[in-house]
């Protein structure tokens, strides 16, 4: 394997987990909902993830526990927030505490055990294919995930008559109520696309990316998802290209150093912040990009005027 | 049957009264189950959790100091919020404050006199609050989301403080440990008590009483209000949304960077790589359990307090993993914001075979005045 | 209802009373833990530890420990919880805690304070560290000859003297095999973050690593090296069980003899303040099973110990020289404590600049 290759390796391990996360917290807020908690249920499926698989010895199980960890958890904020009406900042914030609080709770007796990590899936023959043979042919099952549910985002959103009807919600839920869409009913479903997508990312953690149990294992990566939402302007290609981005400017900067530069470690770890608030203030500045996919009615809750 | 939530003509004000009080008491329950669950004995942990904390003048001293830079930071989040802004970046502003205020006693240590105590306090304030202003610039002049730029400046100054620290501040004398001169005389806050109680507790206090002030009498506090709650009629009254942003990350900021100056100053005495025990985010949590009141926040904070140092009881009495208090936090808010539906909302069953057109009708009527 | 609260209130108080109320005559012994103790790192060794003292006192002694807390303003008040609840002996497990550690000290002449990796003591502080740069320096011998790049990748936490020194201990041990031997050194800026310790364990592999090793306390790196089929050792504790095929050797912290030794100086009286820099003499470090090596080199790996153990060899004896070139430490003398532990500069041949 070349030098180049296990680099783009590395980064697409670094980045599948902000993808995962972040193709879920978009259709969420295409809605018109804000979840803050992506922290809270990705950790909850992490250790859900981990400690199922550790259990059957089955990581595909894993995988199954993680999402219904993390659909469970955003239940909890779909019916805070769009049956009680709470505020959705507010709401996602304790959902983020709550998990990180359980999960260690939970996963206190999976500490320091070796987990099952989820194999590869190589496809015979196509992984010799020169360059891009191991990158494209030769990556774990959930990385192919990550970019189906990317794609299928992508379509569903754009051509089908679920992401117009999403899509109305979001804009205007009083008019989509009018035209007759069961806006809360829609809401929640995407609240639990939200939660399984975010408990897909954990299990990535837990499984894959470093495939054991360790307390706040997330570290921050529930909210560079949320960023890389806001950055994509809520369209699933830019969200993939910026969650590459993002994974690659981390990784190259543990290269940098590698190769023996003399830039102070806390700067080149600061480096993948700057860009994401450089890469938010371009989008944001340029009206074009930002406006015309913004979710008009995003963070409000709807109050069904029967 | 059906349940469903009923828009009130007006805001219950018995509700607003004891919908703490319920969610309080509903945590209480559910952490009484899940002590239970963990095979603890509830009651007791119960017990240690809340009440002990209060039985010894020492530990009533540690619950107050915990309580401090909480609400410090909590009043002032409590008034960004109350105007819809969102400042999610207190931590950020609480590690630039507290670099800014240390520039007196690592750069100028000779400079020993009290005016040296009041410029500490005057640029840990300005630190918190020019970095606070960065969110603010470019929401106002970018229109960047703040609650993303506020979190990631938060990394970014944890990262510059240990830089700071690792490098071109590190004690001479330190064995290149991280960490900067001890501060010495009237770099420290005057102490109190057994030694741990100190100036800051005064000035979270008249923070918060100035803030309810601020919003309860002023022209300014009815604006923070209208421009949060109804932001549209706050702009046919003139109220200017932007510079709302200026003034809330400006306010937050300077309060939150007064806290990691007082943190500096006072109980940890000089900087050091770790200066907060994420004061800046669960001050969010004792905002909104202080219902975004400022003297709601006194008691929001002294009860977060408690339950840290309860929780440290816990852990040591019965062995119960310090990630309960969490746990409790967590449900804490949960339990407030849904107790806080009542205030707006009444619960109401609604039959199959009740005629449903006249209930809706009813239900319509009520909810009138907008429904987001 | 009167009478109700009231028997409720009654059981409340005697419950937490039975709760504080703890045999007066048994040691208690109170631990403060940076992390937790499932870290499998740092915090786990010191667990392991106070577990020892346990088995090792059974009813004489009580442990008690607050875990996660961190160095801030929060470790004075945990650390004089600890004391004024009773405990005569307390262990506070990492470098930031020295003040606060002080601070308590000063306030409870009576209680025993031992303060882990710091410098400042007093008459009921002592201090306590171990050299694991000895560790350091037979992995490195180890490293250049398994290595066939020879090229190793260090991750380390934070570039403070004690990580400096493994770095430049684990180089002049590869460089005793291999002069030209080459160390790429990527820094996470934390003690404990698996994802971070990985990506950077996977960038030196690509940098052509084919050893990698960490100063950080995750199980992380040691996972990687094992997947993608390179050399790596454990740090803290024996990490095999992560890396069956991959791992060399574990430079093992052993804080039991210490703590049982302390523990049973306060039970006789006598206690005393002291500054103990534990190394392989004192079993304070120790190196885990010799595992997927030639037998050639674990005899090596086994003599090198062996002549640390009886002081024959010094990991900086000179000459040692500075990256600059400069020399630090001429040949037949060794670079001194106080150098070593206020170490900021590399040794000759490390591929990074502090």
């Amino acid at each position: 394997m070349s030098a180049y290759e296990a680099i783009i390796l590395t980064i697409i391990t670094a980045s599948t987990p902000l993808l995962l996360a972040a193709i879920g917290e978009l259709v969420v807020e295409r809605s018109g909902v804000l979840n803050l908690g992506i922290e809270g249920m990705m950790v909850m499926g992490a250790v859900t993830g981990f400690a199922a698989s550790y259990v059957t010895g089955s990581p595909w199980l894993g995988v199954l526990a993680a999402v219904l960890a993390g659909v469970a958890t955003s239940m909890l904020f779909g019916l805070l927030t769009q049956t009680l009406m709470t505020n959705q900042v507010a709401t996602g914030l304790a959902i983020t505490l709550l998990g990180l609080g359980l999960s260690g709770l939970i996963g206190s007796g999976f500490v320091g055990l070796p987990g099952v990590k989820l194999t590869s899936v190589s496809i015979t023959g196509l992984t010799d294919l020169p360059y891009v043979g191991r990158l494209v042919f030769d990556q774990d099952p959930l990385v192919y995930l990550s970019v189906i549910l990317t794609l299928g985002v992508a379509y569903i959103l754009k051509h089908t008559r679920v992401g117009l009807i999403i899509r109305a919600v979001g804009q205007n839920h009083h008019s989509a109520h009018a035209l007759g869409y069961r806006v809360v009913t829609v809401r929640y479903a995407c609240i639990a696309f939200g939660g399984a997508t975010s408990g897909l990312a954990g299990a990535y953690l837990s499984l894959v990316y470093t495939p054991q149990w360790i307390e706040n294992m997330t570290a921050g990566r529930g909210w560079i998802a949320l960023a890389l939402v806001v950055f994509s302007t809520w369209l699933p290609a830019r969200l993939a290209a910026g969650a590459y981005l993002f994974g690659g400017v981390w990784i190259l900067g543990l290269y940098a150093q590698g190769m023996g530069i003399g830039i102070p470690a806390q700067l080149l770890s600061s480096l993948p912040y700057v860009a994401t608030i450089l890469a938010l203030v371009i989008i944001s500045t340029n009206r074009r990009l930002s406006v015309i996919n913004t979710p008009a009615s995003l963070g409000q809750g709807f109050v069904p005027d029967r | 049957m059906q349940l469903i939530l009923e828009k009130r003509s007006q805001a219950s004000s018995i509700m607003n009264l004891w919908s703490p009080v319920l969610a309080i008491f509903l945590t209480i329950i559910m952490g009484g189950l899940i002590f239970a669950m963990m095979g603890k004995p509830p009651l007791t942990a119960l017990y240690l959790y809340f009440i002990d904390p209060l039985t010894s003048w020492w530990s009533i001293e540690e619950v107050l100091v915990k309580a401090g830079p909480l609400v410090l930071i909590g009043v002032g989040l409590a008034v960004c919020f109350k105007a819809n802004v969102w400042n999610i970046g207190a931590e950020g502003q609480l590690t630039v404050g507290a670099l800014m205020g240390a520039m007196v006693p690592v750069l100028w240590g000779e400079w020993q006199s009290p005016l040296a105590l009041l410029a500490m306090l005057c640029l840990g304030a300005l630190g918190g609050a020019l970095f606070g202003l960065i969110p603010a610039w470019l929401k106002t002049r970018f229109g960047v989301n703040e609650i993303l730029t506020s979190l990631m400046l938060v990394y970014i100054a944890q990262l510059l403080l240990d830089w700071v620290v690792r490098g071109p501040w590190k004690d001479p004398q330190g064995y290149n440990f991280p960490k900067s001169v001890a501060f010495e005389g009237w770099h420290l806050l005057p102490m109190w008590g057994d030694g741990r109680m100190h100036l800051g507790l005064i000035v979270s206090l008249i923070a918060a009483l100035v803030l309810f002030w601020v919003m309860r009498h002023t022209l300014k506090g009815f604006e923070i209000k209208v421009v949060g709650s109804a932001p549209r009629a706050g702009a046919f009254a003139g109220f200017s949304h932007l510079k709302m942003v200026w003034f809330c990350f400006a306010l937050s900021g300077a309060l939150a960077g007064l806290a990691g100056l007082i943190e500096v100053a006072g109980p940890i005495g000089q900087l050091q790589p770790h200066i907060s025990p994420n004061y800046g985010f669960t001050a969010i949590i004792v905002a909104f359990l202080g219902r975004l009141n400022p003297l709601g926040v006194i008691f929001a904070g002294l009860l977060l307090a408690v339950s840290y140092i309860g929780g440290e009881g816990v852990q040591i009495e019965l062995g119960i993993s310090d990630k309960t208090t969490q746990v409790f936090q967590g449900m804490l808010l949960f339990f407030i914001l849904m107790c806080d539906t009542l205030i707006l909302y009444r619960l109401k069953w609604i039959g199959r075979q009740v005629n449903q057109g006249s209930q809706v009708n009813q239900a319509r009527k009520l909810s009138e005045g907008g429904a987001s | 209802m009167n009478k109700l609260l009231k028997a409720a209130a009654g059981i409340v108080l005697a419950s937490a009373l039975s709760v504080s109320a703890i045999a007066a005559d048994k040691l208690k012994v109170g631990f403060i833990y940076i992390g937790p103790p499932g870290d499998h790192g740092w915090t786990y060794q010191h667990d392991q530890g106070r577990q020892a003292i346990d088995a090792h006192f059974g009813d004489k002694v009580e442990t008690v420990f607050v875990e996660n807390v961190p160095e801030g303003p929060d470790a004075e008040r945990t650390i004089t919880r600890l004391a004024r609840q009773g405990a005569g002996l307390i262990f506070t497990t990492s470098f930031g805690y020295m003040d606060p550690t002080m601070n308590v000290a000063a306030k409870f002449p009576d209680v025993k304070f031992e303060h882990a990796t710091g410098y400042k003591r007093s008459d009921n502080v002592s201090t306590y560290g171990a050299r694991f740069y000895e560790g350091r320096y037979v992995i490195g011998q180890i490293a250049a000859q398994m290595s066939k790049s020879g090229v190793a990748g260090y991750i380390g936490s934070f570039p403070i003297p004690e990580v400096v020194r493994g770095i430049n201990s684990f180089l002049l041990g590869a460089q005793t095999v291999n002069p030209d031997f080459k160390l790429k050194v990527v820094w996470v800026n934390s003690w404990f973050d698996p994802g971070r310790e990985a990506d950077a364990a996977k960038v030196l592999i690509s940098q052509g690593a084919d050893i990698i090793t960490q100063h950080t306390d995750s199980t992380a790196a040691v996972q990687v090296a094992e997947e993608q089929g390179v050399s790596a050792f454990g740090q803290a504790s024996d990490m095999a069980a992560f890396a069956p095929n991959a791992l060399l050797t574990s430079i093992i912290d052993n804080w039991a003899d210490y703590y049982i030794a302390r523990t049973q100086a306060v039970l006789d009286g006598s206690w005393v303040s002291t500054d103990t820099f534990g190394g392989m003499d004192a079993n304070m470090v120790e190196m885990g099973p010799f595992i997927n090596m030639p037998a050639a080199v674990k005899a090596r790996a086994e003599a090198t110990a062996e002549a640390i153990k009886t002081g024959k060899l010094h990991p900086f004896a000179g000459p040692v020289y500075k990256q600059d070139g400069s020399i630090a430490a001429a040949a037949g003398t060794t670079v001194d404590m106080g150098t070593l532990l206020g170490m900021d500069w590399y040794v000759q041949g490390v591929d990074d600049q502090l």
